[in-house]
């Protein structure tokens, strides 16, 4: 039986701030599907957000909810986190909220590996500020503040945080919902730090500058962008230049943060009682 | 067996080894930090003692990351602190006035260095003052305490505790490096001296809560996070559902009722002491390490035949306006020593409306105010 998503929205706070056709939506309904098949109860998931359109989908979620400062929801997160190892923490950031201004805290988080999911909605650019580009807005993209079109290099998020020691690294699109949901169950499944990017769409910022003001026809272009990671794997560098990897990119074991912090604790309790 | 045939524990700490030992009994279970001199330390006891009594201790990875975790802890029930000095205390700043708007309960440390910038990472500063007054964005209401001895800062770093929780909003401690670093004998309070004070909870069912109803009075009861009482927190103006608003009459009033948790609240809030107050003269007002010099100065006034006596807060905001306003028009002057350019001397300034001349000693080379240099301008006033 499909899921009836009103069980964990708030459903008085619709109609939501979105752009009809913005791609968040389909990224929430993932979410919610995914938190549906692991049986997660609503009372123990913590959800945690920065600012940007992306980072309003907490208040339309039915649970302990929170929409932080600028670039900063994975410190509240870690936070929550220590404080009630045992619950459900999940982040959902924009790209500029995750890497831009919050560039630090998200390498940070993937090296202690502490167990939460972190979705990054990469729409590659500033949406709720006006289309000011990201850093992940492609070279030659116009933006409002790059009306020349972009020269910043951007960032692949996917490659940043495997470096940086996540330990589940996923990368879907908006066009693929099905692989999406099961990209985002496995991190919310993992272990440890996971981050799923996801490439979606805001035509209202990034498409109106750059030709593709029509929800369909973006997310159309993103997805004849992107390769499955398998399929990337018989290609070239070069033959890759233009593509979107997607799929699972990185999956490793290694001890998560507050099982390591628990060490601790018992290392100290046991020095009270000798 | 009453108290007074039991001997005290006494302890030989420095101040900031105080506030972490403090801080334990106070409830704190949730610390993060970033290191910085010279308030390193509080950092240093935390990490040893909080898992030894099944807290947590966080190094995150800049101050700003610190205030967001503690936030975020506090919102599960733990009652949080995090330490730091003058150029992290700015990093912070956002993070504290989201932690105002949400009315999460929390305790900041800032052992003030001297500044601008870098400015002098070893040695005292008292000029942080104004910025914990006003150093984020917005109006909020702000509590500070500024204890100049041990004893002291032990019991006041309890009430700090005491009052984020019960007026859910950050509380300041400020010392200046002297305090922080000086040694001194505490003399630990009985267990039953000391009031431990506990956010209270909601007693209404989830499907009734929420987590700004303020028809218990202007401070909400708080729930904790997966306690089944599922709510929303946002830094935006918000309704007393939790959610964003823009409606100005609401907007309007629920700035007006985060203020007034602290300005009806006073005299819960305010504390001082006056020292050689009855027919005193030359008022001095200070704090922290400038008030413990100005002590001696006084003593030594008062042995001179003249009539010296002390106004020394120990909250600094909200500021003992009142008694201050008293004190200037009886007196023949004030003088006021600081570290710092003349920050307190500005509120005493508005306060005393030329009812008295003020004299100030202004110091901001890192070096402590001595109490010759506040005799000095006793006796020529
Ligand atoms: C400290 C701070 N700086 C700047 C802003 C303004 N601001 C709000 S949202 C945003 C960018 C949002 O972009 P992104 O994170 O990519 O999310 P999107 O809106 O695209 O979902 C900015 C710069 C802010 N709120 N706080
Ligand atoms: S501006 Fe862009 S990201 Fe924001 S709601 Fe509209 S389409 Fe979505």
């Amino acid at each position: 039986m499909p899921l009836k998503y009103e069980k964990y929205l708030r459903v008085n706070k619709v109609p939501n701030m979105w752009c009809p056709g913005c791609g968040i939506g389909i990224i929430l309904k993932a979410m919610l599907r995914s938190i549906e098949t692991l049986e997660w109860d609503k009372n123990e998931i913590a959800m945690i957000s920065g600012i940007g359109c992306t980072s309003r989908t907490p208040g339309y979620v039915d649970a302990n909810t929170l929409h932080t400062t600028h670039g900063r929801a994975l410190t509240f997160a870690t936070g929550i986190k220590m404080a009630r190892p045992d619950k459900h923490v999940v982040v959902i950031s924009g790209d500029g909220d995750s890497s831009a201004i919050g560039g630090n805290h998200l390498i940070h988080s993937c090296r202690r590996n502490i167990d939460m999911t972190l979705i990054i909605v990469n729409n590659n650019i500033y949406g709720m500020t006006g289309g000011q580009f990201s850093p992940t807005t492609p070279i030659g993209s116009r933006a409002a503040t790059a009306p020349w079109g972009s020269i910043d290099p951007p960032f692949d998020l996917g490659m940043l945080c495997k470096a940086a020691g996540a330990t589940y690294v996923a990368r879907g699109h908006v066009g693929a919902a099905a692989p999406l949901e099961r990209l985002i169950r496995g991190g919310m499944k993992h272990k440890g730090f996971s981050v799923i990017e996801v490439m979606s769409n805001c035509h209202t910022q990034f498409g109106r500058r750059n030709r593709l003001s029509d929800p369909v026809q973006l997310i159309d272009h993103i997805a004849a962008k992107t390769i499955n990671v398998r399929e990337a794997a018989k290609l070239s560098p070069e033959e890759l230049k233009e593509k979107i990897i997607v799929g699972l990119l990185h999956e490793e074991q290694r001890e998560e943060y507050c099982d390591a912090y628990a060490r601790v604790i018992a290392k100290a309790s046991a020095s009270i009682i000798n | 067996m009453p108290n007074s045939t039991l001997k005290r524990r006494v302890k030989f700490w420095t101040g900031n080894e105080t506030i972490a030992e403090a801080a334990l009994v106070a409830g704190c279970r949730f610390f993060a930090g970033y290191p910085i001199t010279p308030s390193s330390e509080i950092a240093h006891v935390l990490s040893q003692r909080l898992p030894m009594v099944g807290g947590k201790f966080l190094q995150m990875e800049d101050e700003i990351a610190a205030m967001g975790a503690i936030i975020g802890a506090s919102l599960t029930g733990d009652k949080v602190m995090t330490a730091t000095s003058g150029p992290g205390f700015s990093l912070k700043q956002e993070n504290i006035g989201f932690a105002a708007m949400i009315e999460a309960p929390c305790v900041v440390v800032n052992v003030m260095r001297g500044g601008p910038s870098t400015g002098l990472p070893t040695a005292l500063g008292q000029s942080d003052i104004m910025q914990a007054r006003w150093g984020t964005h917005g109006d909020r209401p702000v509590i500070a305490l500024v204890p100049a001895y041990l004893d002291e800062v032990y019991t006041e770093t309890i009430r700090a505790f005491n009052l984020a929780e019960k007026y859910r909003t950050p509380v300041f401690i400020l010392i200046d490096e002297v305090i922080g670093h000086l040694s001194e004998r505490v003399d630990l309070p009985f267990d039953d001296e000391i009031e431990i004070i506990n956010r209270t909870r909601p007693s209404v069912p989830p499907e009734d809560f929420k987590p700004f109803d303020t028809t218990w009075g202007d401070v909400p009861p708080m729930a904790d996070y997966f306690s089944g009482y599922r709510f929303h927190m946002t830094g935006l103006n918000h309704d007393s559902g939790g959610f964003p608003t823009t409606d100005p009459a609401l907007c309007q009033s629920e700035n007006e009722r985060l203020m007034r948790k602290v300005d009806a609240n006073l005299y819960d809030i305010i504390r001082f002491e006056q020292t050689s107050i009855d027919d005193v003269e030359i008022l001095v007002i200070a704090f922290g390490s400038s008030a413990r010099a100005a002590a001696v100065a006084i003593a030594d006034a008062r042995s001179k035949g003249i009539k010296a006596g002390m106004f020394r807060p120990l909250t600094l905001w909200p500021f003992p306006e009142k008694e201050v306003r008293e004190l200037a028009g009886r007196v023949k002057g004030i003088i006021v020593p600081e570290a710092n350019l003349g920050q307190l001397f500005y509120e005493i300034d508005r306060l005393v409306a030329g009812k008295c001349p003020i004299k100030r000693i202004n110091k901001v080379g890192g070096v402590p105010i001595y109490p010759g240099e506040i005799l000095a301008q006793i006796e020529v006033f």
